[in-house]
């Protein structure tokens, strides 16, 4: 009678590990997108090590106890710290991260639309290291911005140009199989964090049209030697058309896990499949067509265009309202579900020992100083006060800088040991929670004293100076050091974090990791088929376009001035 | 769609919020005149220095016009020319500037006055200097090697000092 119950309770379980294997199989990413996955994830944490380091030679050399070996320039360190963080980290790790969540929830790759992705990332890497080559050689020192006219060698605008067409070519494998589901699932809702993926390219193919006409039609041939003068205010309002969605497709990453990922991480349902959708589109339209609030102390384009930017910028404050309502919205469902009592009681309910959620969640706190520091920059006139002071580097600095990149370390700890077959151990969860609060102290210093400086007027991107022996510059350098610290706390952090990631790529105990994916609350609305009309959003993202840039890039052109030739100034 | 009540509300205050800052940025821009630079006045940037008014760099007092001095400045990597600008506190200037080579800024420290220079263009910020102090005057953009040895300096001084005033 024993061995009777024993067999059955072991049929039992055989049945239910089999079923749990099945559901295990079909929610994984394909073992061959893996491996794209997880070469993109080489290539950004390699940028991050080495980005990293540049930055923390940075805040030695501002403190001004420390000058740089070798005649190393400090703009070209500040061009590898910009290019390898603000470029490199990020498209590597969003294009990695999103080939995953395609593959994990609309299914794996064809053949031919993973071949696409390897080309891309094979452009994308090898554009990196000709860009990196450049800056090197010191041919490049012109920071990630590249504002003519200081120009930089051609290879170095080549090389850039081979990310953007690299990461064309992702963006293109990726919506391949969006497409392909929604073939083969005629009618149905796709799933919402491959539905994010494809909003997220679309915004950034838009936002880079305008990077690749700057550098195409004018970089390039003007560093080439084709065109001997380029129109400097065009090239950087063709920048900015760009460079502000750039900000934008560093975030929608973050979102998605913040979104999707976190709920299922705490235990707890996605609050609104339709109002996440509505956030990324309102994202979408309102991306690209902000780029001027940039530029609002630059000559030759109207304070009416500059305004009329400005009411757009503000807009994105309605779809960030909506993400921080239906993140803290989870975060309470789950608390009371756990028993939580009382207005905030249900606060301490939520699983602060998981890195997979306090490393994002560190991140999301810092999203609103950042946020709210944002609608500083973007009010028109008050950006005379702080536009490029330091106060903007710290700006931004909270925002990509700490709630972007800790929402992508958060995620690394679980993403990799998925794609590697091994484990997030306890103690490697504990090193990630270290990782994550070492963040939060190291830029409290940092970013709080480049927010305080940049306020007294102490400029971004300037090597340590005494400006004289003025009296104001002396008031900056205390504040320097503070950096200084902070940013040595940082830098101790990314080894840290760069320990953490060696040992989930090749030395953790092989294991399954889940790749969380949540699902939406009951009795939450059914998604309007509107939301996933993307003609319908195309149509009125070009239509702002239009209405935001159209007469002000008519009016550079026309009353354009001699043009200016290169000059290489380091 | 559906939206929770409290989603709702959250999101009305939030938009209002923003609307109030708007009302509050455009009545102050176009009511009460306070732009940034918006100068369209174009230049060839390769001859500015025999150009008028930037042949002769400096502080200028002025009759007849909305303002009581006009500061003319040239910056070029990697100095501004004037290095020093004087003006009696409570006096509305004028500054007019621009640059002979790359894009240079023109930010005086701890104040709203604050430009990028740009070559081919001259900018220009209309304001009156109401505090008494000496100012730094800093390049905030990033020019070349020598970015950060580029200052100059803003006096505001007692007004005694000037019989006009």
């Amino acid at each position: 009678m024993t061995t009777a119950v024993t067999s059955k309770e072991t049929v039992n379980k055989i049945n239910s590990s089999n079923i749990s294997f099945t559901k295990n199989n079909l929610s994984k990413v394909d073992k061959k997108d893996a491996k794209l996955s997880l070469a993109h994830i080489y290539v950004a944490f390699t940028a991050l090590l080495l980005g990293g380091l540049a930055g923390l030679l940075q805040v030695f050399v501002r403190s001004g106890q420390f000058k740089l070996p070798f005649g190393i320039g400090y703009y070209q360190v500040l061009t590898v710290h910009g290019v390898l963080l603000g470029l490199i980290l990020t498209t590597f790790f969003i294009m990695g991260f999103q080939f995953a969540a395609i593959s994990r929830t609309a299914g794996a790759f064809s053949n031919t639309q993973r071949k696409l992705g390897w080309i891309g990332f094979w452009l994308m890497t090898i554009g990196t290291i000709s860009a990196a080559v450049m800056v090197l050689l010191n041919e490049a020192s012109v920071l990630y911005t590249f504002y003519a006219p200081l120009q930089a060698h051609w290879i170095f605008y080549l090389g850039l140009t081979l990310v953007v067409v690299g990461s064309w070519l992702e963006c293109l494998a990726q919506a391949m199989r969006y497409a392909q589901w929604r073939r083969e699932n005629k009618g149905q809702t796709s799933p919402l964090l491959t539905f994010m993926v494809v909003v997220n390219n679309l915004m950034w193919f838009v936002a880079t049209l305008g990077v690749a006409a700057e550098v195409l039609f004018q970089l390039l041939p003007w560093s080439l030697g084709f065109v001997e003068r380029i129109d400097v205010l065009l090239s950087r309002t063709l920048f900015w058309y760009f460079g502000h969605a750039l900000v934008y497709f560093w975030l929608l990453p973050a979102y998605m896990i913040w979104y999707v990922v976190i709920p299922k991480v705490i235990g707890g349902k996605i609050f609104s499949d339709a109002l996440s959708r509505l956030s990324f589109m309102l994202f979408l339209i309102l991306s690209v067509p902000v780029g001027i609030h940039h530029q609002f102390t630059e000559p030759g384009i109207d304070g009416f265009w500059k305004f009329l930017q400005t009411v757009l910028t503000f807009f994105v404050v309605v779809p960030s309202l909506m993400t921080a309502f239906s993140m803290f919205a989870t975060f309470e469902l789950r608390g009371r579900e756990l028993g939580g009592k009382g207005v905030l009681g249900w606060f301490k309910n939520l699983p602060w020992k998981d890195s997979r959620f306090l490393v994002p969640f560190i991140g999301m706190v810092a999203f609103i100083p950042g946020g709210a520091g944002g609608i500083v920059n973007a009010s028109y006139q008050m950006n005379e006060l702080i536009h490029n002071t330091i106060w903007v580097t710290g700006h931004f600095h909270l925002t990509v800088a700490t709630a972007v990149v800790l929402t992508y370390f958060g995620a690394a700890y679980w993403l990799i040991p998925h794609l590697t077959g091994r484990k997030l151990t306890n103690k490697l969860n504990n090193y990630a929670n270290v990782t994550g609060i070492m963040w939060a102290i190291g830029m409290f210093i940092m970013s709080g004293a480049m927010h305080i400086a940049g306020l007294l007027g102490a400029p971004r991107r300037s090597e340590f100076s005494t400006y004289g022996g003025s009296e104001q510059a002396t008031e900056w350098i205390s504040y320097q050091i503070a950096q200084a610290v902070g940013g040595t706390i940082l830098f101790i952090a990314i080894l840290l974090i760069i320990g953490v990631v060696v040992n989930l790529l090749w030395f953790a105990p092989k294991g399954e990791e889940e790749f969380p994916v949540g699902e939406v609350a009951e009795g939450a609305g059914k998604t309007p088929a509107i939301l996933e009309n993307f003609k319908v959003w195309g149509v009125i993202l070009v239509a702002l376009i239009l209405i935001a840039y159209t007469i002000p890039i008519i009016d550079i052109i026309r009353n354009s001035p001699l043009g200016s030739v290169g000059y290489k100034f380091w | 769609m559906h939206i929770h009540k409290y989603e709702k509300w959250w999101l009305v205050f939030g938009t209002g919020t923003l609307i109030v800052f708007l009302l509050i940025i455009g009545v102050s821009a176009f009511h009460a005149g306070t732009h940034p630079n918006n100068s369209k006045w174009t230049i060839n940037y390769e001859k500015v220095n025999e150009i008028a008014p930037f042949d002769n760099p400096g502080v200028h007092k002025v009759e007849g016009k909305d303002w009581d001095y006009e500061v003319v400045l040239v910056a070029s990597a990697f100095s501004y020319n004037p290095m020093e600008i004087e003006i009696p506190v409570g006096s509305t200037v004028r500054f007019i500037a621009t640059t002979t080579d790359v894009v240079h800024g023109f930010e005086v420290a701890g104040t709203n006055i604050n430009m990028m220079l740009e070559p081919g263009y001259v900018s220009e910020k209309i304001t009156t200097v109401d505090k008494v102090g000496e100012y730094t005057v800093v390049c905030n953009e990033y020019c070349g090697t020598g970015h950060a040895m580029m200052y100059s300096t803003l006096k505001v001084v007692d007004s005694d000092d000037n019989s006009s005033h």
